[in-house]
């Protein structure tokens, strides 16, 4: 039997008083924007990680792991489901996408 | 309407301040996600996509204006000035804080409303028929007895951790707007041969994996006997159902795998036993439940104002004719707001929309609203000679858009655009959809028609019974969209038929367009409604026009 290759993960979760999205960084902080994440390419560092992510139960809510892909720009997500957790809903502009125009 | 008693005043505040308490310890670390959970979901927070979310009953769909001024004032205060509301007549905030959440049910209890079950494996909140107390066509109306009901379940000791989720919609008429067989029971008021009013009860209902339509399990119990029988189906199931797979935990489940014959069996039995110990009480507390629900002083008066408004004004005609219900007393009418309008979210009202809905139904409303399944605000007493200015003031609010029971009045959940469990987006599709039908001009000609979506299969957006039900699924990491076709949600309850592959996102809007033409070309007139030419027909036309690429193939 084949085990299916590791693909790159990040770590995800959500802040405990507001519920946004947030991943996990190389240096051990949440950041709301995925580009800031650490991209884990070793699936025993992965699951080192993903330890240390659910013993933050004090500033994050279910972490997990899930695929990304590197961009120059950093992490970027490669399911449409992390994706729109990196924005927000679709039929208003609330959530990250809004707080990114507000920075603009 | 009911209001809380000095019980239910000082059970909500309690709860309240326990929350308040668990909210602090889960801030301060002493309280682990796994320990805070189940604390959480019982009074109505989930966690999202993007944020939590607070789900608040709205019990039997029914609100003052009073009531439903606090839901805007709390939209305002915590959220983003907008509320959504549901398919089983709940209110959802999509973007509180941890932190605010003790306040806002605070702001809630203040009006005699609250959160608690509106999660996790117990008795939801009870709904009903959003026309019950105006209706028509009504015997009865069901709402002191689904108030009954709430009392009874809520905090209900034995029923707290059930196997999973259980719902009851209660309908007084018998054309069922309240999707009485696709619930764990659904109740449906009748009278017997000598007119003594009772229920017929519907058991093993359900949407979700595995659609069921439910079964009779009693076709005329006493309205006196409604509390333990109620009890013995659900302490039966409590002790039957599966707790070994969440999939096959629902009493549908139960009820087939056990089969009816043995399950009524059982549910007798155990009604037997448990008859004598209700000893009257809840009966005393109905007959004081029904005082709060007497019918509003219905006025007579003359409305050849309202008739002479429908020559003048197309756009007044045009709503008289699709959003209007009949109504029991002389001269008024029920009211359906539809919170559909092209290109919006099925189900949202901004806080001053809520506001607007509150004065109108104060002024002109005898102080009632009713919020529907089908995602829509109902002014249940209206006059017909207060029909124009009612108009008026909806049309300046952008809440007079005529398309009740129409292509666009479409029913959708909050799929994958906030819902953590859904595979795809709903939103989007019910917005095009009503967006392109209202390009082509097409959707009166169309008629009743009601198209449902949910993002992912449990079903909360009804899919099952839409004449035209859409499913949003994740293949292969793209979005994609399953047909089903000829569901019924009323009385003649039917789940509808896979029609075949699914279509990505961009493919669905034709799809639907194609379907449509294929009712148009094939219809016998103008009055034969789709799901009756689907009735007649059959899906092969209608499959035919959704594969066309299959039929060519086919041939060749």
């Amino acid at each position: 039997m084949s085990r299916r290759p590791f693909t790159p993960k990040v770590v995800a979760a959500n802040a405990l008083l507001d519920g946004d999205a947030v991943w996990l960084t190389a240096d051990d902080r949440w950041t709301r924007d995925m580009a800031e994440a650490e991209l884990i390419e070793d699936e025993a560092v992965a699951e080192d990680r993903l330890i240390h992510a659910l013993s933050q139960g004090h500033e994050v809510v279910g972490a997990y792991l899930v695929d990304a892909k590197a961009t120059a720009e950093g992490p970027a997500p490669t399911h449409f489901r992390e994706a729109f957790r990196t924005r927000g809903p679709s039929n208003y502009r609330h959530g990250k996408q809004a707080d990114a125009s507000r920075g603009l | 309407m009911y209001h809380y008693t000095e019980f239910d005043e000082a059970f909500v505040r309690e709860r309240v301040a326990q929350f308040r308490a668990q909210v602090e310890r889960r801030i301060d670390g002493s309280l682990t996600e796994d320990e805070f959970r189940p604390l959480r979901l019982m009074n109505g927070l989930y966690l999202q996509l993007h944020a939590y979310m607070l789900r608040v009953a709205i019990p039997y769909g029914t609100l003052n204006s009073r009531q439903m001024r606090q839901l805007a004032l709390i939209a305002d205060r915590w959220d983003k000035g907008y509320g959504h509301f549901t398919t089983r007549q709940n209110i959802q905030y999509n973007w509180p804080k941890l932190q605010d959440v003790p306040d806002m049910l605070d702001a809630l209890a203040d009006v005699g409303m609250h959160a608690i079950q509106t999660s996790g494996n117990t008795i939801r909140n009870v709904t009903a028929d959003h026309f019950a107390g105006a209706a028509g066509d009504e015997i009865a109306d069901p709402r002191p007895v689904a108030e009954l009901i709430r009392q009874w379940s809520t905090d209900h000791p034995e029923f707290q951790f059930l196997p999973r989720k259980f719902k009851i919609a209660v309908t007084g008429s018998p054309n069922d707007r309240a999707v009485t067989k696709a619930h764990d029971i659904g109740l449906r008021m009748v009278r017997n041969e000598v007119g003594v009013g009772g229920f017929e009860v519907i058991v093993g209902g359900g949407l979700g994996r595995t659609p069921m339509i439910g079964e009779v399990i009693r076709d005329f119990l006493p309205q006196e006997d409604l509390l333990p029988y109620l009890e013995a189906i659900v302490s039966v199931y409590n002790l039957l159902g599966r707790r070994d797979n969440k999939y096959k935990a629902r009493i549908k489940i139960t009820v087939s795998e056990t089969g009816i014959e043995e399950f009524r069996a059982r549910v007798e039995d155990q009604f037997e036993q448990l008859r004598g110990e209700f000893g009257g009480a809840d009966q005393e507390l109905l007959a004081r439940i029904e005082q709060s629900f007497a019918a509003p002083e219905f006025r007579t008066a003359t409305f050849e104002n309202f008739n002479a408004a429908r020559l003048a004004n197309p756009a007044f005609r045009a709503f008289t004719d699709t959003n209007l219900a009949s109504h029991r007393a002389e001269g008024y009418c029920i009211v359906t707001v539809s919170l559909k309008a092209h290109g919006a979210t099925p189900g949202d009202a901004t806080s001053d929309q809520m506001r607007v809905l509150a004065d109108l139904a104060e002024t002109y409303g005898h102080d009632e609203l009713r919020i529907s399944h089908e995602q829509n605000v109902i002014l249940p007493h209206v006059h017909k000679s207060d029909l124009p200015k009612v108009y008026a003031t909806l049309r300046e609010a952008g809440l007079a858009t005529a398309n009740v029971g129409l292509i666009s009045d479409i029913i959708a959940c909050p799929g994958m655009d906030y819902c953590a469990l859904a595979t795809a987006r709903s939103i989007p599709i019910a917005q095009e959809i009503a967006t392109r039908f209202d390009e082509l001009k097409l959707e009166h000609e169309i008629g009743p028609l009601k198209i449902k979506i949910s993002g992912c299969i449990n079903a909360c957006g009804h899919h099952h019974v839409g004449h035209i039900g859409i499913l949003g699924l994740d293949r292969a990491g793209v979005e994609n969209y399953q047909i089903t076709l000829g569901g019924d949600h009323t009385e003649t309850a039917v789940i509808g038929e896979r029609a075949g592959p699914g279509f990505p996102a961009d493919e669905i809007v034709p799809a639907i367009e194609r379907l449509v033409g294929a009712y148009l070309e094939n219809r016998e007139d103008a009055g034969e409604t789709f799901l009756a030419a689907y009735r007649r027909l059959g899906p092969d036309p209608f499959k035919a026009a959704l594969y066309p690429e299959k039929e060519t193939a086919d041939a060749a």
